[in-house]
């Protein structure tokens, strides 16, 4: 079965340094992929080699079955959106969503037409005559999309494009950018290291680890099902818990559970939602143990408690209420075994 | 990608060829015994630099060149550092007008500034002379020597001046202790191109010079009666001499700051 | 506050009043002599009159010398662009580690004296020099060639030579400004090495270009040197005039009156050259 996007062992070295370490991945046309990493991850090199603007040295590109590293960067039917926009400060807000129909020679009716279908899209029509020193971030944000989209790719790759924004207008644009993408049906490929980003946005995160896949899924399989300690700190909070399981029984200092692995010792991984007050809990499979408040950061919302338990274990909850400290709880399928990558 | 890159590179090649084929043939020729006529040279000889040695008119020439110079280095840096700061510093009526005229002598036509100054010269009853020729260098120079401190001063980290200023110096302190050694390469770099600009003024001389010769205008004269073999001699000795000067200049003001500031600068602010 | 005051007065004042001197009141007094006039003794007379102008605009001598030193400026510029924007190109985008280098290289010809280049172009164009017996060696022609010395040509080449480098600098700037991501973006959207060039490269380098060819304009337009140690008598250029009027053609207040003249015409040039920048920077 072919897919739409398939990379084959991409790797990428600058002299000593391998940035990029076999990267083996297919994405489904039309899904909205995120690249999720830290700086130093990789994730902007395989960003670039896919543009074009790298060549990898190991490993091969297929674009539906064709060989995509072969090919020079403009002439690839990707577009890309960069993280300073790069919208051409000479050229009007028009010219520059354009640009790119003007050099490959489309008429000029349908070129009007298509622009400005472009820029109603994402709402920028009216400032057609503008010049890039004359709008904002976020409108250059949108001028950008455009520009890419208007030639109709095949695939849209964006290098963290909201990173320049404030907060608010960074949530706004999340949520028009997924809609942008669900109606153009294009496939996009999202780079960032804000993993909150990715876990609204995308369809699939693919997170990188020292030019490694760490693990691949949908947001809220890696959010749930974290593979390795890097992934469950990486995405959101996480409590490491080690043990040692015996006999079907894993002895965690503070509490034992009955989980279903081979004898030896393990790492799980425990969300700080998962722990509630002990008054809280209900149903079956509830684990119970006793712990003080050490410590609270008070977000609003919730807030993050750290708990200690009296054989020093040392736990992050996240609550709703004041808490004072006493019996906290979880469900034993909270609990979530790391394999160790 | 390739091809296109071996033409640009045959192209600047060419371009590079250009600039430096004058200079080439002078240092060949300098050391060809039938001067300038026949080429290829064919008969190699030390004689030319032996009779620019044993004379003397040249080396008077020389002297005078050098006091000039060095005078004028001192005094354009004095006007110019002032200059500068003010124009970096401070706001005060005029300041457009003033940094226009100051930078004036460096795209009016050396002539004029000449001829200028000439007429003061004599509406003064002054003589002309050494001096004047100091005074005309000075004048039309001092434009570089504002442009760069002006780019040297830019390029200074305004905090530190601040934190010296917080931990209780004086302006003045500031200065001797902060701004000046943070401006020490470029100054002196700034002193080198100066010293070169004026060994090698002829334009704003040629209207005020006395009965004593710079070493461009000595050259001049010769040339004008007549060019003789000896003339490729002091021309390649000056061209090596300015080669020694530029490294020497390029070297300390890439040891102080990033990238080279030149007088180009000063047209486009 | 009032030490203060007083610092900045000491630093502002010195300057100021050695540019006064030196400076205004030079060009003003060259103002007034452009006002005044010769009479029968070759004195001076201080007597306030159009003169001189009038004389420049009726003798047809100054028209034609002024648009002939326009003409040889505007060849210096074209060839210094032809050449040394290409070069400039080179050092930015092709130099690679070796820019800093060859960089340095364009810069060390601008301090070789002014005279010796010229004197060594005297000496490549003569009838015995290096591009006749060259020529002459492959056949080329068969007796030396008389226009390359003595003639517009040799002044053109000459200034070329020496403003080549004015031009390179600032266009290399200019373009070592433009962001790398925008000509990634430019080949992204789909326009091939030329088509950027064309479309983002060289328009965003015209300030530098701008800048460049207005100080090699100006320069050659008011050289003196050249023409006279090259050119011959076809290519007397208007500084040359302002000398002899004030050497061998003793004529103080007209040499002064075209010596205004060409400062009007170098500051008209210069306000236009900085308006048109000053619209293209800020796009």
């Amino acid at each position: 079965m072919s897919s739409f996007l398939r990379l084959e062992g991409v790797g990428k070295r600058f002299g000593e340094h391998t940035v990029l370490d076999s990267i083996s991945l297919d994405v489904e046309q039309g899904e909205f992929l995120t690249l999720l990493g830290e700086s130093g991850s990789g994730k902007t090199t395989l960003l670039r080699i896919l543009a074009g603007f790298e060549e990898p040295t190991a490993g091969r590109v297929l674009l539906d079955d064709q060989r995509l590293d072969a090919m020079p960067a403009h002439r690839r039917p990707i577009h890309t959106v960069f993280q300073s926009y790069a919208l051409f400060p000479h050229m009007s807000v028009f010219d520059n969503v354009a640009y790119g129909l003007r050099v490959r020679g489309c008429p000029r009716g349908e070129m009007t037409s298509r622009v400005q279908e472009a820029l109603a899209k994402v709402r920028m029509d009216r400032f057609a005559v503008h010049f890039p020193r004359q709008i904002s971030g976020g409108q250059k944000q949108r001028v950008a999309l455009a520009r890419a989209l208007v030639n109709r790719p095949r695939l849209l790759l964006l290098d963290e494009p909201l990173s320049a924004l404030d907060a608010n207008l960074r949530l706004e644009m999340q949520r028009e950018l997924k809609l942008l993408q669900r109606e153009v049906g294009i496939t996009f490929i999202f780079v960032t290291h804000d993993q909150s980003e990715a876990l609204a946005i995308s369809d699939r995160v693919v997170l990188l680890h020292h030019g490694k896949v760490e693990q691949c899924g949908s947001p809220r399989t890696i959010y749930s099902t974290p593979r390795t300690a890097y992934a469950a700190s990486f995405l959101g909070k996480s409590n490491l818990v080690t043990g040692t399981v015996e006999q079907g029984v894993a002895d965690c200092g503070a509490f034992s559970v009955p989980v279903e692995l081979p004898d030896g010792p393990v790492t799980f991984s425990l969300r700080p939602e998962c722990v509630v007050p002990a008054s809280e809990a209900t149903g079956d499979q509830v684990v119970r143990f006793v712990a003080e408040v050490v410590a609270e950061q008070f977000h609003g919302a919730d807030s993050l408690l750290t708990l200690r338990c009296p054989s020093g274990m040392k736990l992050s909850a996240r609550v709703a209420a004041q808490n004072n400290g006493g019996g906290f709880a979880f469900r034993a399928h909270d609990l979530v075994p790391l394999q160790e990558a | 990608m390739k091809p296109g890159r071996a033409l640009a590179g045959a192209y600047a090649g060419l371009a590079y060829g250009f600039l430096y084929l004058p200079i080439v043939v002078l240092v060949i020729y300098s050391f060809n015994r039938d001067g300038v006529g026949g080429f290829p040279p064919r008969h190699w000889t030390l004689d030319w630099y032996r009779t620019l040695f044993a004379d003397s008119a040249m080396w008077t020439a020389v002297g005078n060149s050098a006091i000039v110079a060095f005078s004028t280095v001192v005094l354009s840096m004095l006007i110019g550092f002032p200059a500068a700061y003010a124009l970096d510093r401070y706001s005060f009526p005029g300041k457009g007008a003033f940094q226009r005229l100051v930078l004036l002598p460096l795209i009016v036509p050396g002539v004029i500034t000449g001829i200028s100054l000439l007429l003061l010269t004599v509406s003064s009853g002054f003589h002309l002379s050494l001096v004047t020729v100091i005074l005309g260098h000075s004048t039309a120079l001092t434009a570089v020597a504002t442009t760069e401190i002006f780019a040297g001063l830019a390029k200074l980290d305004r905090s530190l001046e601040e934190a010296s200023a917080d931990l209780g110096a004086s302006r003045l302190q500031t200065l001797v202790r902060i701004i000046l050694p943070g401006l020490r390469t470029s100054l002196l770099g700034t002193a080198l191109l100066i010293f070169t600009l004026s060994m090698d003024e002829i334009a704003v001389t040629f209207f005020l010079i006395g009965r004593e010769n710079t070493l461009p205008l000595e050259i001049w004269s010769r040339l004008r009666r007549g060019a003789t073999p000896e003339m490729n001699a002091i021309a390649t000795l000056i061209f090596l001499f300015s080669v020694v000067t530029i490294f020497l200049s390029q070297w300390l003001m890439t040891r102080g700051q990033t990238g080279t500031s030149f007088v180009q600068e000063g047209i486009t602010n | 506050m009032g030490r203060s005051r007083l610092s900045a007065w000491l630093v502002t004042v010195p300057p100021f009043a050695w540019i006064a001197l030196f400076l205004f009141v030079p060009y003003c007094l060259l103002f007034c002599y452009s006002f005044w006039s010769l009479d029968a003794n070759q004195q001076v007379l201080h007597h306030w009159t159009f003169t001189n102008y009038l004389h420049l605009a009726t003798t047809p001598l100054y028209l034609t010398v002024i648009l002939r030193s326009m003409r040889i400026a505007f060849s210096v510029v074209l060839l210094s662009l032809a050449i040394g924007y290409p070069l400039a190109c080179f050092l930015v985008f092709q130099a690679g580690k070796y820019r800093r280098m060859l960089y340095q290289a364009v810069i060390i010809p601008l301090w070789i004296s002014y005279l010796v280049r010229a004197y060594a172009w005297k000496v490549i164009f003569g009838n015995e020099g290096v591009m006749n017996t060259l020529l002459q060696w492959c056949h080329a022609t068969s007796h030396p060639l008389g226009f390359l010395l003595y003639s517009p040509f040799a002044v053109i080449v000459t200034l070329t030579h020496i403003y080549v480098p004015f031009v390179v600098l600032p266009v290399v700037a200019s373009l070592e400004k433009i962001p790398p991501e925008l000509l990634e973006s430019s080949s992204d959207l789909g326009a091939n090495a030329w088509q950027t060039f064309v479309r983002v490269i060289l328009p965003l380098s015209l300030p530098g270009v701008l800048s460049g060819a207005t100080f090699a304009f100006l320069l050659s337009f008011g050289d003196f040197l050249a023409p006279l140690l090259l050119g011959g008598p076809s290519s007397v250029m208007i500084a040359n005039i302002v000398a002899n009027l004030f050497g061998a053609d003793y004529n103080w207040p007209l040499g002064a009156a075209v010596a205004v003249l060409i400062l009007a015409m170098v500051l008209a040039i210069l306000t236009l050259t900085q308006k048109l920048e000053r619209r293209w920077r800020a796009a």
